[in-house]
């Protein structure tokens, strides 16, 4: 149970949060052209298997050196001034697809010891979603430190782990794709945060 | 790869909401959820630095403007001015300062500004129903606004939707996060309303619907409604955590 006061409850952002959530520069992270950008867009779908056009999908990392900028990281602040906002924000368009650009992220310290490979918390709000769904974007060219990262370990099922990670497009190693399946076949591990 | 040695970290923990205060993602009497509620369950995610932060979005995303949706436009919207005002807490009383919170809303009549939106009923060019602030040093926000209509919409024969505005937090930490629906006192639509209803708690539920006061309605001018937001503590006293204020 939380504290004292009662939460308030949750609500579905409904149809039409494109009016009040997406900002002109929520997907830039970091502003595109910024040294070590890389690009991850995916799409939304439904238990159909089609797009979600009014979604949105938002992001939270560790910057490259695996800090954040917050005041309960008790490592103290990263030396900045790359303009990296470590937030990321992007609604889904006609065709359910969305994108970030922002920087890699650094592993993490674990409270019990052990390292968290780099990886993006993600928060998925949609229509028909009375609650925000939360996921992790990992990467898959990181094979050594997912292999030892406690949240991963702790899914049993590959092809469920599978969901999790998102692969560079060929050719280009700074393109990623990282889709994401609310309901049915291939369905993205989603968290109780 | 880089590793870490086991370290001392010590960081603070977002005890779960209770039993029915957030609805089930599965919530039949809204139909959107059948397709889009995920079927596996929710695998644990231990809280840890990811999610013990969080963006910290404050006065940058913000004009002083933003939180007066009646002065957007060379006109005046149409419809009953109002000021909603209350404070952003955490569960242990805390309050949030600092923190950005955005606004959405249908306008007098009933209708989003927003394309897909087809409910016949007018487009009002002094509105776009969009807000943005940031809170004060004790939580404090303070939205101008009017209030919004009731409307139409297709979930069953005859649905419509109880008067509300959206709303978006952020808080300090990801776990933090909350995007909700503010309601008014006593809407005759709330017996049939199945996003409303979704929260099994009755108690929850209660917890959206705003209060008139008349303390706040300013004369000859606008009502008020008071609403407060409590995201998730950490369940610690204000004395007990470490450096409550940032």
């Amino acid at each position: 149970m939380s504290g004292g006061l009662g939460l308030t409850p949750s609500q579905t952002v409904g149809p039409f949060l494109a009016i009040g959530l997406p900002w002109p520069d929520g997907p830039d992270v970091v502003a595109a052209g910024t040294p070590g950008a890389i690009t991850i867009s995916g799409r939304l779908t439904d238990g159909a298997g089609d797009p979600i056009p009014d979604g949105l999908i938002e992001t939270w990392q560790a910057d490259p050196a695996g800090r954040f900028d917050h005041p309960d990281d008790p490592r103290g602040a990263p030396a900045g001034g790359t303009g990296f906002r470590a937030f990321g924000r992007c609604a889904t368009g006609p065709d359910g697809e969305y994108h970030i650009v922002t920087l890699r992220p650094g592993p993490l310290p674990s409270p019990d010891g052990g390292t968290e490979a780099p990886h993006l918390d993600v928060s998925v709000l949609a229509r028909g979603l009375l609650d925000r769904v939360v996921t992790r974007i990992y990467f898959a060219d990181q094979a050594a430190a997912n292999a030892a990262d406690p949240v991963l370990a702790s899914i049993a099922d590959e092809a469920r782990r599978a969901t999790l990670i998102a692969a560079a497009e060929p050719g280009d190693g700074d393109r990623y794709r990282f889709d994401i399946r609310l309901q049915g076949d291939g369905e993205t591990v989603f968290f109780d945060v | 790869m880089t590793t870490h040695p086991p370290t001392d970290l010590q960081l603070p923990s977002y005890p779960r909401a209770g039993e029915g205060v957030h609805p089930p993602l599965d919530s039949p009497g809204y139909r959107s959820t059948g397709l889009r509620a995920p079927h596996q369950p929710l695998v644990l995610l231990p809280q840890r630095l990811t999610e013990i932060t969080g963006p910290l979005l404050g006065p940058e995303r913000v004009t002083a403007a933003d939180a007066d949706l009646t002065r957007q436009h060379p006109g005046e919207p149409l419809g009953e001015r109002i000021i909603v005002t209350g404070r952003v807490l955490d569960s242990d009383g805390r309050p949030i300062p600092d923190t950005l919170l955005e606004v959405w809303q249908a306008n007098a009549a009933g209708r989003y500004h927003h394309k897909v939106d087809q409910h016949p009923a007018p487009l009002d060019p002094n509105f776009s129903g969009v807000g943005r602030t940031v809170t004060d040093s004790e939580g404090r926000y303070r939205f101008i606004t009017i209030k919004p209509g009731s409307y139409p919409w297709g979930n069953h024969h005859n649905a419509w939707r109880p008067a509300h505005i959206h709303f978006s937090m952020f808080g300090r930490a990801f776990t933090q996060r909350l995007v909700t629906q503010m309601y008014f006192p006593d809407d005759p639509l709330f017996p049939y309303d199945p996003i409303f209803n979704s929260i099994p708690d009755e108690k929850a539920r209660q917890r959206l619907i705003s209060k008139f006061s008349m303390d706040l309605t300013e004369p000859d001018w606008a009502l008020a409604y008071t609403w407060d937001i409590v995201l998730r503590g950490t369940g610690q006293t204000p004395f007990e955590a470490q450096g409550g204020a940032r």
